[in-house]
């Protein structure tokens, strides 16, 4: 079994690996020769960005490895963003990290800035300026982040992840496999969602439902949904079906026909004659919800709603501060907690959604989520989300009961304090 | 590829694997060096969330192997399964001494092989990982001490 494919390098790019570049460079670029020969790649590309996870604390071996890079002199040569940590810079205490780890987290953070990367700490760069153009490849890591800017962007990355980011970083080069050709981003699977009532899909949570349903249908395929009237999609709903589609399944680059892209371009030519075809319904909509959620029905204990999973848009607080405009508060016995980025904050606290918000019970946390460090009280056993990914992970992460519903239907339950379901909604 | 002697249900006690010491051969994508007794998973396993940083204990419930631990063995994988914080456990689990001696996979493992590219570069502690095709790994034995030599382009499995 040896490798066939001999990886072509560039004069610059030996002069990188050589050490001519300096050490740092040096040691990001074994790594992607590592990656591009394991992987059988022809040849390196550029990379325009790259969007690091990196920086989520792992234990002493990743801090070691990016204060090693510091260490060597290394700097990032293309525009870099920071996915989340697991601190909340702008709200101290706000994390219950023992001292041990909140310690080595909080360096993890500054060797990650030190290389040079921009102090973003979000899963949703795409809602931040300069992101990238359609047909531009890119190095981005964290399964939302890749999934949204594949589909939503036409921007064009692999599956990256911790070391190799960072590295595609520094280096400015990637191996040219995967979603990085052309090739492979032709869908070979066709989801007709014509059946699913147009009322249903006025509700973002049903994209993260339909994004449960893809994800188990397409597993890790490239896919097109067919049968979408355009006036529905919104990139707050593609956010929705995509990151959950990556949890549920491990799609890294979907399609909406008239909708996104690439589709938009290729028009009648996709899906080509041919394409495995599978339809989702309602009905599969009601089962991904019901399989979203492990707690025991309506009118049980709630005692937290997370939003925010991915990071909450200027829009989506939009539409919370709308529907929270009434003034009615929260329950006081249901915390509700939104995780945003830092950017998206400052611009909901401009426009006035964020005082609604507070106002009402909610609070804030930036550069990190709730589903993966320590927020939520101890005191929680079941929480609400209008989030399919949170859904997904918080029942192991946290040890806690979930309910997967619509925002309409977590406000409602949040004022309660019980989970409140409309049933309308999901028919 | 040399594949030691299939099983032909010769008599008890005299075993091809008795005859001789028995290797197969694969590709390494892992240059090092590693022995231990062989821990094969009847499950994909991903080492984020499903293993434990300190111990190398399975900690997923939902895993057959739940409670056992990958330190120390030669793990062997036919599929890849879980999310790219698998290669930062499986770096933290090189540094911590509780990774397996080797691991044998049957799928170009990517998350895998830069966790161990990355604790060689800041540790310089080097664990081979090695691709194998399906009749290869069926000929690692199921049990037992295994030792693997994984040099540049070639790795060597024997027992």
């Amino acid at each position: 079994m040896a490798a066939s494919v001999a990886l072509h390098l560039t004069p610059e790019d030996e002069a990188k690996l050589d050490g001519s570049w300096g050490e740092g460079m040096a040691m990001a670029m074994r790594i992607v020769v590592a990656l591009a020969r394991l992987s059988q790649a022809p040849r390196l590309i550029d990379v325009a960005s790259a969007h690091i996870d990196g920086c989520l604390y792992h234990g002493q071996a990743g801090l070691d490895f990016a204060e090693k890079l510091v260490h060597l002199g290394a700097t990032v040569a293309v525009p870099t963003t920071l996915n989340v940590s697991s601190l909340d810079l702008l709200h101290p205490g706000l994390v219950r990290l023992e001292a041990a780890e909140a310690g080595p987290a909080r360096r993890l953070m500054d060797a990650y800035v030190a290389l040079g990367a921009r102090a973003t700490w979000t899963c949703a760069p795409y809602q931040i300026s300069s992101r990238p153009s359609c047909g531009t490849d890119i190095a981005w890591a964290e399964s939302n982040a890749i999934v949204f800017a594949n589909s939503v962007l036409g921007a064009r990355t692999a599956r990256y992840g911790d070391f190799m980011d960072i590295a595609a970083a520094i280096t400015g080069r990637a191996p040219f496999i995967g979603l990085h050709v052309p090739a492979n981003r032709v869908p070979t699977l066709e989801i007709d969602c014509s059946a699913i009532g147009a009322h249903v899909l006025a509700t973002d949570a049903a994209w993260a439902a339909l994004g449960f349903a893809v994800g188990r249908a397409a597993a890790e395929e490239v896919c097109i949904l067919t049968g979408i009237d355009p006036a529905f999609v919104d990139e707050d709903r593609l956010k929705a079906l995509g990151s959950t589609a990556a949890s549920s399944g491990g799609v890294a680059l979907f399609h909406v026909a008239g909708s996104t892209p690439e589709a938009v371009v290729a028009g009648v030519a996709w899906p080509v004659p041919g394409t495995r075809k599978v339809a989702i319904t309602a009905d599969a909509l009601r089962a991904a919800r019901d399989e979203l959620t492990t707690a025991a029905g309506v009118g049980g204990q709630l005692d937290a709603v997370s939003l925010g999973t991915p990071h909450f848009s200027l829009t989506e607080f939009a539409k919370l501060a709308e529907v929270l405009d009434d003034g009615v508060p929260f329950d006081p016995g249901c915390q509700v907690w939104i995780s945003t980025s830092r950017a998206v904050l400052a611009a909901a606290q401009e426009q006035g959604y964020a005082e609604v918000c507070e106002q009402a019970g909610a609070r804030f946390v930036v550069d990190t989520c709730t589903y993966l460090v320590p927020i939520l009280s101890e005191s929680v056993r079941t929480a609400m989300t209008t989030s399919g990914k949170w859904a997904w992970y918080a029942p192991g992460n946290l040890g806690i009961d979930v309910v997967f519903g619509t925002l309409e239907e977590c406000v409602a339950s949040a004022r309660a304090g019980k989970v409140v379901r409309d049933e309308s909604a999901w028919e | 590829m040399s594949l030691p002697g299939s099983d032909t249900g010769e008599h008890d006690g005299h075993t091809a694997a008795a005859d001789a010491p028995a290797r197969v051969t694969g590709e390494t994508l892992c240059v090092g060096a590693g022995s231990g007794e062989v821990l094969r998973l009847d499950e994909p396993l991903s080492l984020w969330g499903g293993t434990d940083l300190a111990t190398g204990r399975i900690i997923d419930v939902h895993h057959p192997q739940h409670g056992i631990s990958i330190a120390g063995r030669v793990l062997v994988m036919t599929a890849s399964r879980g999310s790219s914080s698998s290669s930062s456990v499986l770096a933290e689990q090189i540094r911590a001494g509780v990774a397996p001696a080797a691991i044998l996979l049957g799928t170009r493992d990517a998350i895998l092989t830069l966790g161990a590219i990355a604790a060689a570069e800041v540790y310089q502690v080097r664990l081979p990982i090695v691709l194998m095709d399906a009749a290869e790994i069926a000929a690692v034995p199921a049990s037992g001490p295994v030792d693997v030599r994984a040099e540049p382009g070639q790795a060597t499995v024997s027992w």
